[in-house]
């Protein structure tokens, strides 16, 4: 039976890990290679690393990393972080990234879907969706959750899968970083309307938020970070408390 | 030494780094005097069916796959390759194993078949050694081979469908397991130490 993924993230700045502690500032978490091998032995089923570096440097920093990483990573890894031009893929995935996730990029261009899925194929195109809650419905942010793209995210999404991503990765804007659970509603309503699969974000803190998300939310895959990073929740414990919820899980 | 087929469709990096890490001699090469003079093939492929199929043609290997004796292993894209034809933009495959790749449908089960499965059935082979029904595997694929006789074990998503085939000198395997941690690196070990006998 296909297994439920948990995947941790890490963010990615000048080629380190960095945690961040509120909205204060960025505390150095160490070096991304050695996290990633840790939690690969853990029993993390998939990783994934968002580049927040802001510098001209950044892309060839991040190559290297990535390099690094698939050397000594026996297992998925997905990069993310303003990536956005088909080039950039392609030497992403060169370096050994196995997917790359996008965001803002899609949609200013949504093309770009469609250009990177028919080169590289829909298996490697993550679409990542920053959603918040405006009334009834959710609408597609950018910018770390301040402005509002005017886009429907359901919509978005079901375009997005049309134009050939072999992913959602699902954030929650409201959810981000409050520990407080999934939004459910919104991961439901996603997953039971668009084809492919789906990665849950925004809102891990505890063991229940994270089967409830599989459960009720319908989602295939839990992304979280900090409650990985300061080592709240071990992914041995939180897969042996899925699987005695009936979640089918990889135990390692 | 294995050569690891360079083409357009291949997952290169993964592949070799997982030989690397396993201390294996390999070069990447699309060089058929190359290929003639390896122990042992290892075929990858990601993406799109007809694009591969190009690509191997804009490299003049589609006779040679089709008729070499070498050990040949098939991973993702290049076991779907193996078979006679696909869905996937209605291409011909190399037509060494019978059947045609069909694709899962998107209204029974998610699309592509993404993520750690086992396995509902493993006969005892070689290259299998070492794993039970319960080993997971790291798939990512929305096409699928069926079930028949060049198959040793196969996965179940929406219906049952090949994860492991062989067919005279060629092996396959749907899954990646180059990306499938430690499991993964028991069917390679298994692939090498099958080509040492075949020596």
């Amino acid at each position: 039976m296909l297994s439920n993924r948990i995947i941790p993230c890490l963010d990615i700045k000048n080629g380190r890990t960095v945690k961040g502690i509120n909205f204060e500032g960025l505390r150095d978490a160490g070096d991304p290679v050695e996290l990633a091998k840790r939690y690969s032995i853990e029993g993390a089923d998939e990783l994934v690393f968002l580049d927040i570096t802001a510098t001209n440097e950044r892309r060839k920093t991040l190559i290297d990393l990535v390099e690094k990483i698939s050397k000594v990573i026996n297992i998925p890894f997905t990069v993310g972080g303003g990536i956005g031009s088909v080039d950039e893929i392609s030497n992403l995935l060169k370096a050994g990234a196995d997917k790359v996730s996008l965001n803002s990029s899609i949609i200013k261009n949504p093309d770009l879907i469609t250009q990177a899925s028919d080169r590289f194929g829909s298996q490697c195109i993550v679409a990542a969706i920053d959603a918040k809650r405006t009334g009834e419905n959710w609408s597609v942010f950018t910018k770390a959750g301040t402005e509002n793209t005017g886009l429907d995210a359901l919509k978005w999404a079901i375009e997005v899968g049309k134009r050939g991503a072999g992913e959602i990765l699902l954030t929650s804007m409201d959810k981000d970083g409050t520990k407080s659970g999934f939004d459910i509603e919104l991961l439901k309503i996603i997953s039971e309307n668009v084809p492919v699969p789906l990665i849950a974000s925004g809102g891990a803190g505890t063991i229940e938020h994270c089967i409830d998300a599989i459960k009720f939310g319908k989602a295939n895959a839990v992304l979280a970070a900090s409650i990985f990073h300061f080592k709240e929740i071990e992914i041995p414990a939180l897969k042996n408390a899925m699987k005695n919820n009936g979640i089918s899980v990889r135990l390692t | 030494m294995i050569s690891i087929i360079d083409y357009k469709a291949g997952n290169l990096a993964s592949v070799s780094n997982a030989l690397e890490r396993m201390g294996v001699n390999f070069q990447v090469t699309y060089d058929t005097t190359k290929l003639d003079n390896s122990d042992a093939i290892i075929f990858p492929g990601v993406g799109h069916a007809q694009s591969a199929m190009h690509a191997l043609d804009e490299r003049n290997l589609i006779d040679w796959l089709k008729t070499t004796k070498k050990p040949v292993l098939g991973i993702c894209l290049g076991m779907q390759l193996l078979y006679e034809s696909s869905e996937e933009g209605n291409t011909e495959g190399l037509g060494i194993i019978h059947g045609r790749l069909r694709k899962f449908d998107d209204k029974a089960v998610k699309v592509p078949h993404l993520g750690w499965n086992d396995f509902a059935e493993l006969s005892d082979h070689p290259i299998t050694a070492g794993l039970g029904t319960h080993s997971m595997m790291y798939y990512v694929h929305s096409y699928y081979a069926p079930v028949n006789e060049s198959t040793l074990a196969y996965c179940h998503y929406e219906i049952p469908f090949a994860s492991v085939v062989a067919k005279d000198n060629f092996w396959g395997v749907q899954f990646h397991p180059e990306k499938s941690g430690h499991n993964g690196e028991i069917l390679l070990k298994n692939y090498i130490e099958l080509i040492q006998k075949l020596k």
